[in-house]
């Protein structure tokens, strides 16, 4: 990376505690454009709590973030979400009752600019902006595949389309970093592999960054640039995933003492 | 499809004039004999009754969010509507003029009233929420129970009877009209997200709060407009009028017409002030029957009895166009 740039995210020793509990504690991460960073740690450690710092979901009580240099602890989700982190959920949040292409829509808000008198009167305005955003929305669906499932009921796609719809709906926010929290949890490897495409896919196509939680050691392995480790709130190793997986005390973390098994990951 | 979008449209006020003519055709033709007057005011009832149970299922259906108080924004609308056109009769407004200016005046009063409401009220969820807009109907009962303008405790009497059932009609068609574009616009889209997953909606760049009180107040506006037509149709309103029951009342046919259907709200709202006049004989056990029908829809039917379908000419039309030419082929 080169370090002259204003990195997409800088977290400077960020934290939040729960009464006596340091969820997460010194946190620093700098993520560069395209870059794809991989979060890992056992259960616990911390992970989806980063996630929640960041997308404004908690408050930090230490430290602070910065999106391409701008400083965004405080902001209100929405607010950051326009400034342009967008994420999924580990647990799948969809719009479930809506159709899969109103859930891409839903999340496109800004790009319409009529108010409420236009949408009443219906003038050209109104069908204009809402033409445009319904073809952007079948082209980010297209992009995770889900072409010609548009009018179908959310909570009625198979569970991998599932997620996949809802990198769809982030993508929609014309964000700039994409925080993916487990993308290929309850995958099978064929569904886990074409996810692994689309994330390649939109990283070149619309030039984001992504920070990615992931408990499949092998999915993180193949495609994150760097890793950062965290254990109880704390970070314990970062770098390639070379170094990550040779480290003793991620081995520690993972495994306990004995370190044989570790060539295997 | 933008082209058959315009022959739907065109179509649903052909069917809106066809039904008002036929209303009308009847009534000037005395098929109800005596109880023309009768019957004319049954639909009247029912018209503003549409608009209530209509902008109450922007609430309970559209964001789901439980509002026993839909009374409170109604009586708003009444009252100041009342006044305003106390005030203003006689000062060279036209009958209509002086109408429109004070159903506006109510529903604008209950709408700012949904918005104050609602900034602090919509922080909470579910049965909270319910608890503390009951709370604010009941306030309001109070206030009007005990400020001199409205009357006091006593009957307000002598509001102009400025509601004719072709008024109330159109007013209602163009709510309704309104309520409609609204849930079919990025207004209808974002409500419904917030609905379905607050937290992934704020996650999508959405402003939950915003939305959520624009939508309430939206939805007192038009209660607003209800309650000026019912209180330039009773010509004589008393606060407790708008008690608890009222909102359950109206609660109930929202629920019973469907959570999330307009179309359900406004035949809803036409049967059920429709039914308990044409069975006045049995009016002790109104509320009794509202109950096991309540408990009846809710088992058999939990989403009402149109669940959120909506009647669409659109659909209609492009269904019988794609049968003759599927039948085109099939020949």
């Amino acid at each position: 990376m080169a370090a002259t740039k204003t990195p997409v995210l800088r977290c400077q020793h960020l934290g939040i505690q729960f009464g006596g509990l340091k969820a997460v504690d010194d946190f620093n991460l700098e993520i560069g454009e395209s870059e794809l960073v991989g979060l890992i740690g056992p259960n616990g450690a911390g992970k989806t709590t980063v996630f929640n710092l960041i997308t404004g979901v908690y408050k930090p009580t230490e430290g602070s973030f910065y999106l391409n240099g701008v400083q965004m602890n405080g902001k209100k989700t929405h607010k950051i979400v326009h400034a342009g982190i967008a994420r999924t959920f580990q647990n799948i949040r969809l719009f479930k009752k809506m159709t899969v292409i109103d859930n891409v829509k839903a999340a496109m808000l800004r790009e319409l600019h009529y108010g409420m008198p236009q949408a009443i009167l219906r003038t050209p305005k109104f069908w204009r902006e809402e033409q445009a955003i319904t073809e952007r929305a079948k082209q980010l669906l297209a992009v995770v595949h889900l072409q010609g499932k548009e009018n179908l009921e959310a909570d009625n796609l198979p569970y991998g389309e599932q997620r996949r719809l809802e990198i769809a709906r982030a993508l929609a926010t014309d964000m700039k970093l994409l925080l993916l929290d487990e993308p290929a949890a309850g995958m099978n490897p064929t569904e886990t592999e074409e996810l692994l495409e689309i994330i390649d896919y939109i990283r070149d196509e619309f030039k984001i960054s992504v920070l990615l939680i992931e408990h499949d050691m092998s999915l993180v392995m193949k495609i994150c640039e760097r890793i950062q480790v965290l254990d109880f709130g704390t970070t314990i190793a970062a770098g390639t995933p070379e170094e990550v997986a040779n480290s003793p005390k991620v081995i520690e973390a993972y495994l306990g003492k004995d370190n044989e098994v570790v060539e295997g990951i | 499809m933008t082209k058959q979008r315009k022959i739907a449209y065109l179509l649903n006020a052909v069917g809106v004039v066809v039904i008002f003519a036929l209303l009308m055709a009847l009534f000037a033709a005395g098929v109800f004999g005596t109880s023309t007057t009768y019957i004319q005011g049954i639909c009247t009832t029912a018209c503003y009754t549409v608009i209530m149970v209509a902008s109450l299922n922007l609430v309970v259906g559209f964001m789901g969010e439980f509002s026993l108080g839909h009374a409170g924004f109604v009586s708003v609308g009444a009252y100041v509507s009342a006044i305003v056109s106390g005030a203003l009769a006689g000062k060279g407004l036209s009958d209509l003029g002086l109408f429109l200016v004070a159903i506006l005046a109510g529903g604008l009063a209950a709408g700012i009233m949904g918005v104050l409401v609602g900034i602090p009220a919509l922080r909470l969820r579910g049965d909270y929420l319910a608890i503390v807009t009951m709370a604010f109907a009941e306030i309001i009962r109070v206030c009007f129970c005990n400020f001199s303008i409205t009357g006091g405790g006593k009957t307000l009497s002598g509001i102009l009877k400025l509601s004719t059932f072709p008024r109330a009609f159109w007013v209602m068609v163009v709510c309704v009209t309104f309520m409609y574009m609204f849930v079919r616009s990025k207004f209808g889209r974002t409500v419904q997200a917030i609905r379905e997953d607050y937290i992934a909606a704020s996650a999508a760049g959405i402003n939950v709060t915003f939305y959520k009180v624009l939508t309430f107040a939206v939805s007192s506006f038009f209660a607003g407009i209800g309650g000026a037509i019912y209180a330039h149709y009773m010509t004589a309103m008393i606060p407790t009028n708008f008690n608890f029951n009222y909102s359950a009342e109206l609660l109930s046919e929202v629920i019973i017409g469907g959570t999330g259907s307009l179309t359900g709200s406004i035949i809803g709202a036409v049967f059920l002030s429709a039914l308990p006049e044409a069975m006045r004989q049995f009016a002790t056990y109104r509320m009794l029957c509202y109950s096991v029908v309540l408990v009846l829809v809710m088992l058999f039917r939990p989403g009402g009895i149109f669940g959120r379908w909506e009647f669409s000419l659109t659909r209609v039309l492009g269904r019988l166009t794609h049968r003759r030419e599927t039948a085109k082929k099939g020949a």
